[in-house]
């Protein structure tokens, strides 16, 4: 059977599975709509959890990212930083959103901070933090589509849009969290499989894990072999090489770190466990399935990394690889624009080197090379690495599958994070609170089926912007939201006026920096001052300025709490309960 | 349920933010610290065939995350227990 015809039968198997589990699961009250019921079991939640948020860009773009932009070494920034997160969430946020009992992110912040106003603003930020982070998953949704199954990206942007709005739509929360879970199994194994295979091959250890600290057939370490072989050709040291300065990867991994805490999609899926005591266990089984992933992913990025080189220069022979002897996978993904030759030198190899350092350009000389020829895309050390490793039609079909479970489970969670949203906070908590249950629940079905509809037209149109959004989502959501939610539960004295001010300030501070750097709206030519040059801010990079925007909401909102009214008895008391562990079944039926 | 007196609820509180600050410390040193400022001088440590500060990066802070996560869940049943605020 050929790749093709395995893929659709793949694929088609897990798109039927998500269906399916859809018309098992359909949400019948808001309670399921919004929180799956509330009774799901904490390693059942962790799993979908970790679906939730593992996105597209997780899955495809990471090992590339750590690998080849990142130089290896400053690929850690998205290791710890998307990881170190869940151990804020479990001791500072997950228990006591639990045991606050509600459906959404802005109602605590619109009760805790006593005000309609307050809320508002959370959804504002919620909003702006979700869609940016959504476009990425529409994008990665059509991306593998058109890689896998040759329909066109927007094709299979619409297809992708369809299965999310049948389970989501019908489902709500109660829809996502099974799919979710059936999407991480079918992720995990993607990812896994080929790197176990790739492991073995080069370190003969099956655990990824250990075989980055293991040896190479010939008894040297992989880690030390890859430094030599990247310095050899004028690329920064594997492991030590700085791509980041250290106060950058500082920042960087805060702000990944604390915008993971305060992403709503991720935190709303802690509210449909049962108790205080499970949201807690279950913010550790999440990073149980997400580690498995996270762990594996750095072996992937230096094997791949390794393999690549040594395609193109084998170490037996010393010799550049002859474009016309290439392996036909390099020519498979040269036909989708992601390997990119060009012989400078005409001499019909490949060379593929760094240009830019003094040491490439040495070895240039000595060779005769004419510049570095092969452009690589990221992306290609995950989707190529089943071919690289010579591993069977149904291991690539299954990446296929994987990177589109990946995209959608991530996609559904940000969608009902956006139309709990409106529905419950905008529609039924301020404009229509005399709204019944049944309309609430149709108004959450039509947001959510507004919601899929702007993701898909965003996703079909991609604002210039869209390469970076999923990094500036994490800023977003580090300045805005996670302090207000913080300090919610940590401070009884901070007030509404203070909330409102740090979060407003917090937000435009990042937007501001990230403006600045970028464009007014992304929009290259609204630049202002100019002057200034860019990481004016002691060198500080758009994408990590999320820390110093909550730290700017912070202070913001301690001083403005120190000149406005103190906080009301009835809300501290709120704040005392939501401390208390127990008595989460009363809190839960409002 | 709920605490008995004034007292247990204030010192139930402050024993859960003590524990946290403790694991949040650890959290620090094993990401930020190991990982990043004191990187360099791990890196000269070799083992197996890591360097130190690259195997905290990339692998260590990891396992350690998901140690104090089981960890705060396990201590935090215990505290609540003993607070008898364990309850449903």
């Amino acid at each position: 059977m050929d790749l093709q015809t395995i893929t659709y039968i793949v694929v088609g198997f897990t798109f039927a599975l998500y269906i399916g589990i859809a018309i098992w699961a359909k949400a019948g009250s808001t309670k399921e709509f919004y929180v799956a019921g509330g009774g799901i079991n904490p390693v059942a939640n962790g799993m979908a959890t970790a679906a939730d948020w593992m996105s597209a860009a997780s899955f495809i773009s990471m090992a590339g990212l750590i690998a080849m932009s990142y130089g290896g070494n400053g690929g850690s920034v998205f290791l710890m930083g998307w990881t170190g997160g869940y151990v804020i969430l479990a001791m500072l946020l997950a228990p006591y959103l639990r045991k606050f009992g509600k459906f959404t992110v802005p109602e605590f912040i619109g009760d805790r901070y006593y005000s309609n106003t307050a809320r508002v603003v959370a959804v504002v930020c919620l909003i702006i933090v979700s869609v940016t982070y959504v476009i990425g998953q529409m994008k990665g949704v059509g991306v593998a589509f058109s890689r896998f199954l040759e329909v066109d990206y927007d094709t299979g942007l619409y297809i992708g849009m369809t299965i999310v709005f049948i389970y989501a739509v019908f489902g709500g929360m109660k829809g996502i969290t099974y799919t979710q879970i059936a999407q991480y199994c079918v992720l995990i194994l993607a990812y896994t499989i080929p790197a176990i295979f790739i492991s073995l091959q080069l370190t003969g250890n099956p655990l990824p894990q250990l075989g980055l600290g293991g040896s190479l057939a010939d008894g040297t370490p992989l880690l030390v072999r890859l430094d030599q072989v990247v310095t050899d050709l004028g690329f920064a040291n594997y492991t030590t090489g700085p791509r980041l300065s250290t106060l950058n990867m500082f920042v960087y991994t805060m702000s990944l770190m604390i915008g993971t805490a305060g992403l709503p999609h991720v935190i709303i899926r802690f509210f449909t466990v049962p108790t205080v005591k499970d949201a807690r266990s279950s913010a550790g089984w999440a990073l149980v399935f997400i580690a498995i992933l996270y762990t594996t992913a750095p072996a992937v990025a230096a094997m791949a990394r390794l393999n690549l080189h040594e395609t193109i220069q084998p170490a037996a022979t010393g010799e550049n690889l002859a474009y016309a002897d290439a392996p036909a996978w390099f020519s498979n993904w040269e036909k989708t624009g992601l390997l990119k030759f060009e012989d400078k030198n005409g001499d019909g190899k490949i060379q593929y080197y760094n240009d830019k350092s003094a040491a490439g350009q040495a070895l240039a000389a000595e060779k005769g090379w004419a510049g570095n020829e092969l452009k690589v895309d990221n992306d290609i050390l995950v989707l190529a690495n089943p071919e690289i490793a010579q591993l069977p039609n149904w291991v690539i079909a299954l990446v296929a599958a994987g990177g589109l479970a990946a995209a959608l489970s991530t996609a559904a969670g940000l969608l009902l994070a956006i139309s709990s949203s409106i529905s419950h906070d905008l529609m039924k908590g301020v404009f229509r609170p005399d709204l019944d249950e049944k309309s609430e629940l149709m108004y959450s079905r039509i947001a959510m089926a507004g919601a899929i509809m702007v993701a898909g037209y965003l996703g079909l149109n991609p604002p210039g912007f869209a390469a970076g959004t999923v990094a500036l989502a994490f800023g977003l959501a580090a300045s805005s939201i996670f302090p207000a939610l913080m300090m919610g539960i940590f401070s009884k004295r901070i007030n509404k006026e203070g909330a409102i001010a740090g979060m407003i300030a917090g937000i435009v501070v990042t937007l501001f920096y990230v403006f600045q750097h970028k464009g007014f709206l992304f929009v290259g030519d609204w630049k202002y001052l100019e002057s200034l040059g860019s990481n004016w801010f002691f060198g500080i990079e758009a994408n990590a300025f999320g820390a110093v925007g909550a730290v700017v909401n912070f202070i913001v909102a301690n001083i403005v709490t120190g000149m406005t009214k103190p906080v009301p008895q009835d809300v501290q008391d709120m704040v005392e309960h939501i401390r208390v562990p127990s008595g989460v079944a009363a809190a839960q039926d409002h | 349920m709920a605490f008995k007196s004034e007292d247990d609820a204030k010192a139930y509180w402050s024993e859960n933010v003590s524990l946290m600050i403790k694991l949040m410390v650890i959290w620090f040193v094993v990401s930020f610290g190991c990982g990043i400022l004191l990187a360099d001088v791990l890196n000269t440590i070799q083992i197996g065939g890591y360097k130190l500060g690259f195997w905290f990066a990339q692998q260590g802070s990891i396992y350690a995350f998901l140690i104090l996560i089981f960890y705060y869940a396990k201590a935090m049943g215990k505290l609540d227990a003993k607070y008898g605020v364990d309850g449903e």
